[in-house]
């Protein structure tokens, strides 16, 4: 499973980007897109939208059940990854590559220092 | 929770678990899609060790059975089953299940995990003199090998044996019983056996490359097919009619059979609504069990899917519903409401693939 080691990790297995803070990007991990498999579609949020930590910010679809995607951090959302809209394949394939879901505009750096980092989630989930 | 005697081997498989019918089953291994295609090309392994198995034998069995079930099971010669349904006095589904002739006065049923029990309790609560119910469930593990590549598989695993034809059963000296059916609409065999001795008959196939599949894909197979799943598309309120299973029911037989007379009338007077198929129409999220159906325009509420998901062969969303008849026509335009939203959908023609 990979694990790249700049991202940091929410317990809903969510990863987040932050190297840039005004448009971090957020996806989910390579460990949940397993889990998941064959993703189907995604329902994506309005560009705008302000979002606190823990919200159900978009709904993955796999053939078998729908799932809710939570903002691993509170900002407000400033890009969302329209191509997957039209071909969600990429969330399986390059999950922390085109597979990215949505930039947010961190309200509050400190809550990253409350994620898990890439060498404990590679700990707990590999 | 009821362990399948294939547990270790899903373990080992890397399959993902979950309960089925009081049983921890697997839902999938490599993925719902790679399985369910491997099916349609290729071939594949079920667990269906939780399915229920009874034996009915006695003299009577057979009328007794026929007035049981809604087929007519006089037409059957030895060795040969049929698809049939156990209704209560209302017309409703208990159960439906596929019946083999073993022999004049023997019967081999193969019956829904999730029925075992109240099966059991309806035929014993009917059982007569003279014919004796055996509800066989806990002696057999059984799999299921389904798929175009099913007939060369079974060549190389047991040389010295053919496989039954199409719906017919063949009982082996050593215990193990083979049907050639499925629930995936591919060629395809059910093999029962000891649960000490399932797990090597898995293991020949699985050297064979056949691919192990879970509930998952058996789900997206029999529902791109429009087999009904008992307790979705199949309950008690529903009769066999409406659920579009007429073939299945022989209302001629002279002795009638249990809720004959409901659909006797039903027939009659014309049903009000019918189990169709309802197909998403553009990009839309896959519709699933429990969501509303509505008009174009949604405004009117018609029915609710008994089932639903993304069809991998046809890549896009599929459901099952009972609408009224007036919107059961093919063709005819329809909504369905997912989350908040309404996509656009429409009733098609059976079944999907």
């Amino acid at each position: 499973m990979i694990v790249p080691d700049h991202l940091h990790f929410s317990e809903s297995h969510e990863w987040i980007d932050a190297s840039s803070p005004e448009a971090a990007s957020i996806g989910i991990s390579d460990h949940a897109q397993a889990e998941l498999s064959d993703v189907v579609y995604l329902e994506l949020p309005e560009v705008g939208r302000v979002v606190a930590k823990g919200d159900a910010i978009a709904v993955i679809e796999s053939v078998k059940a729908a799932n809710d995607i939570y903002s691993p951090v509170s900002g407000e959302i400033v890009e969302v990854n329209q191509a997957l809209a039209e071909t969600p394949e990429p969330v399986n394939e390059d999950p922390y590559g085109d597979g990215w879901m949505i930039k947010i505009k961190l309200s509050d750096t400190a809550e990253l220092e409350g994620l898990i980092n890439a060498e404990k989630y590679r700990e707990t989930f590999s | 929770m009821i362990q399948s005697p294939l547990h270790d081997r899903h373990l080992s498989l890397g399959a993902r678990l979950a309960p089925f019918a009081g049983w921890e089953m697997p839902i999938q291994y490599a993925g719902i899609v790679a399985e369910h295609t491997a099916v349609r090309e290729s071939t594949g392994i079920f667990d269906i060790s939780h399915m229920g198995e009874f034996e009915i034998s006695g003299t009577g069995a057979g009328e007794w059975l026929n007035g049981l079930l809604t087929n007519d099971l006089s037409v059957l010669a030895d060795g040969e089953g049929q698809y049939t349904l156990m209704l209560n006095e209302q017309g409703g589904v208990i159960d439906d299940l596929i019946l083999y002739r073993l022999a004049e006065d023997r019967f081999f049923l193969v019956v829904n995990a999730a029925k075992i029990e109240e099966d059991a309790s309806w035929m014993r609560a009917h059982l007569i003199e003279g014919v004796d119910f055996d509800d066989q469930s806990a002696r057999f593990g059984a799999i299921a090998v389904q798929g175009p590549k099913t007939e060369e598989i079974w060549a190389r695993v047991e040389s010295s044996q053919e496989l039954p034809p199409r719906n017919g059963i063949s009982v082996r000296d050593d215990g193990v019983v083979i049907c050639r059916t499925g629930y995936t609409g591919e060629d395809g065999f059910e093999l029962f056996a000891p649960p000490e001795v399932i797990g090597n008959w898995f293991d020949a196939f699985i050297a064979e490359d056949t691919v192990p599949c879970g509930l998952g894909a058996r789900d997206t197979l029999r529902l791109e097919k429009c087999y009904p799943l008992n307790g979705s598309d199949l309950d008690d309120r529903h009769t066999p009619l409406e659920a579009g299973l007429g073939m299945f029911v022989k209302l001629e037989k002279p002795n009638g059979f249990i809720g004959s007379d409901v659909l006797a009338a039903q027939k009659e007077n014309g049903l009000r609504q019918r189990l169709v198929a309802v197909a998403m129409t553009g990009k839309a999220p896959p519709p699933r069990h429990g969501y509303e159906v509505k008009d174009a325009a949604g405004n009117v509420l018609l029915g609710e899917l008994t089932s639903g998901s993304q069809s991998p062969s046809l890549k896009k969303g599929v459901g099952l519903c009972y609408l009224p008849l007036d919107a059961c026509r093919p063709g005819t335009p329809v909504s369905i409401a997912v989350r908040d939203r309404l996509f656009p959908a429409e009733v098609v023609k059976k079944p999907f693939l």
